[in-house]
């Protein structure tokens, strides 16, 4: 195809050089977050079927708790998806956990998948420019692009989207966990907590002075872990703060904690301050009786429950269609949330209904015995 | 523009006619109850705009400990009222509670001269609507929520009961009336839930919201019980109890007897 090999604005260069001046004419939002209905602004969670069913995301200022399975590590999915989003959009970020040693777990926050599978094929690097001679037509486009903007194109549209989706297969790369905004604080040792507090005290206002006005994330995992041993007042008071803390910043925070180790009434005051509510539970792995009732009760990791959505100026309680999902790999990488289908009611015998295919389209790969 | 008054308002007796001008309630201590499943913020909003109405000439001290300004100012803005305008005009007086702490470290009397400091502040709000253009007026105190006053003064109960007791004095010294948001499922019923025996007791109405029996709709919120304090009148002992169900809505909330919604 005759094309004139000078450099001009084409629908290719959109995506690099100009897209900078085009979003400083316009009041856009800040990368990684969205401006949804009531001027309310969301941020990504990580998992884009999580955002779907919330309305939009988590709302930025509000508070995330995520109620443990004491005996399952399923809220470490929510939490990794999480983290990672905010690597992606290079949102600070700020990371407590009971362990000895909480980088450790940066080291296990999964890549995100690219949006276009195509693009990441064609731009492989501009070593391999030699050896690629004969896909003449898909490098034609390298022209365009120029070398630095193809390798750096796959990055761009990660970090353009709003949800990306995660490979849980893959580490994230370690350069972008190496940047000076991620910081991690164990709390093991402290004996009680006055440094988490001043810690996520100065972390929150540091984001107001934040020229770009990147959103700001703080994950805390299973506050009330008993090896950590605080006190219950102290442990709802520091979830209290940190919630007025938030209301009056651009963050949004996420604390995981096993609800059966805090007595009753603890676990409740927990719950009412949370401002969205979610519970997971794992799946046994070869419970019958399940099996029977839910359609695709193979490919199940879990149970995710809702139950609170968060609201910001508005009275009116979000009522959901469905309130619990399960929790499944897809093509054993990425995190999806399917509404729960009841299977077809088996006849007395007839065992080819028992393995019939979810009918609502969600397609897995699952086999269909006939 | 003189709405029309709901069930619950009703139930609450501010429909009655030849009470005091401006009056939230004959009985002057309102408890809202409500749970995780179900808020009952939204009555907090109903009756605050009850009390802001033009036709009620009343203002509101508004103890903050739950949300910001903007939250309360955005809501009731869509149910139709005011508050950056009423707070510049002294009727609405709004106590921002959200991030004061009672330090426990530093002085043993800590939460005690936190709550001293906020009854205090209540008592110069209640002077100011006093001696102000609005002296007339009848003055509500609404609380949201007590839980999180228990959680800023560490669990000491003790404590809050006192200063509930301070702020239900100025009921019977001026003209008050107080509204007090707390959380029914945070007491479990194998204790004996002190804070909340004491808050009933204290109480001359209850509204307590909570789901429905049925589980989740979307059209029908929950259900609202009202329970009115019994007293006795030449020996006649009347008492009431109100059931609806409710439907928040942006501009209000729309209640109706179980059944009737068609």
């Amino acid at each position: 195809m005759a094309t004139t090999p000078t450099a001009r604005p084409s629908s290719f260069s959109r995506n690099t050089s100009t897209s900078a001046a085009s979003s400083a004419s316009a009041p856009a939002p800040a990368p990684g977050s969205r401006i949804g209905a009531g001027g309310a602004t969301f941020v990504s969670s990580g998992i884009p079927d999580l955002d779907r069913i919330l309305g939009g995301g988590f709302l930025l200022g509000s508070l995330v708790m995520v109620m443990e399975d004491a005996e399952a590590p399923h809220h470490l999915l929510l939490l990794r998806n999480f983290m990672a989003q905010g690597v992606v959009h290079c949102q600070p970020l700020l990371f407590a956990s009971p362990a000895e040693d909480p980088r450790a777990f940066l080291g296990t926050l999964p890549a995100p998948v690219a949006a276009s599978k195509e693009e990441r094929q064609r731009a492989p690097g501009p070593d391999h420019d030699e050896q690629e001679q004969g896909l003449r037509i898909a490098w034609q486009y390298k022209k365009y692009f120029g070398e630095q903007q193809a390798s750096n194109a796959h990055n761009k549209d990660v970090k353009k989207e709003f949800g990306n989706n995660f490979d849980l297969r893959k580490s994230i790369e370690r350069h972008m966990l190496s940047a000076q905004n991620v910081d991690c604080i164990s709390i093991q040792k402290f004996s009680n907590l006055a440094p988490l507090r001043e810690r996520c005290s100065s972390f929150l206002s540091k984001l107001t002075g934040n020229g770009v006005g990147l959103a700001g994330r703080i994950a805390i995992q299973s506050l009330c872990a008993p090896q950590c041993g605080y006190s219950d007042w102290d442990m709802v008071s520091f979830v209290r703060s940190l919630r007025a803390m938030l209301r009056y910043s651009k963050a949004v925070a996420i604390i995981t904690f096993p609800s059966v180790i805090l007595p009753p009434s603890f676990s409740k005051r927990w719950q009412h301050l949370a401002d969205t509510l979610l519970s997971v539970r794992a799946i046994p792995d070869e419970d019958k009786d399940l099996a029977k009732l839910l359609t695709g009760y193979q490919d199940m990791v879990g149970l995710l429950h809702v139950h609170k959505v968060a609201q910001i100026s508005s009275q009116v309680p979000v009522i959901l269609e469905a309130s619990t999902f399960s929790l499944k790999l897809q093509r054993r990488r990425s995190l999806v949330l399917e509404r729960l289908n009841q299977a077809p009611v088996e006849g007395s015998s007839g065992t080819s209904y028992g393995t019939a295919g979810p009918c609502s389209g969600s397609l897995k790969g699952s086999s269909i015995d006939f | 523009m003189n709405h029309s008054p709901n069930l619950l308002d009703e139930a609450l007796g501010l429909t009655g006619r030849g009470f005091g001008g401006g009056a939230l309630s004959p009985g002057r201590v309102v408890l809202v109850e409500d749970c995780v499943e179900t808020s009952g913020a939204f009555v907090l909003h109903h009756l605050v705009k009850r009390a802001l109405s033009p036709d009620r000439g009343g203002t509101v001290i508004f103890i903050a400990l739950s949300h910001p300004f903007s939250h309360y100012d955005r809501i009731l803005r869509k149910l139709g009222c005011n508050l950056s305008m009423h707070r510049e005009h002294n009727r609405f007086h709004f106590v921002d509670m959200l991030k004061v702490e009672f330090p426990n470290e530093i002085q043993k009397n800590a939460v005690e001269h936190g709550l001293v400091d906020l009854y205090s502040k209540i008592l110069k709000a209640v002077e100011v609507s006093s001696s102000g253009d609005y002296s007339r007026a009848h003055i509500s105190i609404v609380i949201d929520d007590l839980s999180i006053l228990e959680i800023v003064a560490h669990g000491s109960v003790d404590h809050v009961l006192d200063f509930l007791h301070y702020c239900i004095t100025l009921t019977s010294e001026q003209d008050c009336s107080l509204v007090i948001l707390n959380h029914e499922d945070i007491y479990p019923e194998m204790e004996a839930p002190r804070l909340l025996s004491h808050l009933i007791y204290l109480a001359d109405f209850v509204i307590k919201a909570e789901p429905l029996v049925t589980g989740i709709a979307a059209d029908v919120h929950g259900q609202l019980t009202v329970l009115k304090k019994g007293t006795f009148n030449d020996s006649q002992y009347t008492d009431k109890a109100s059931n609806f169900h409710f439907q928040v809505k942006e501009n209000g909330v729309e209640l109706f007897f179980p059944g009737t919604r068609c």
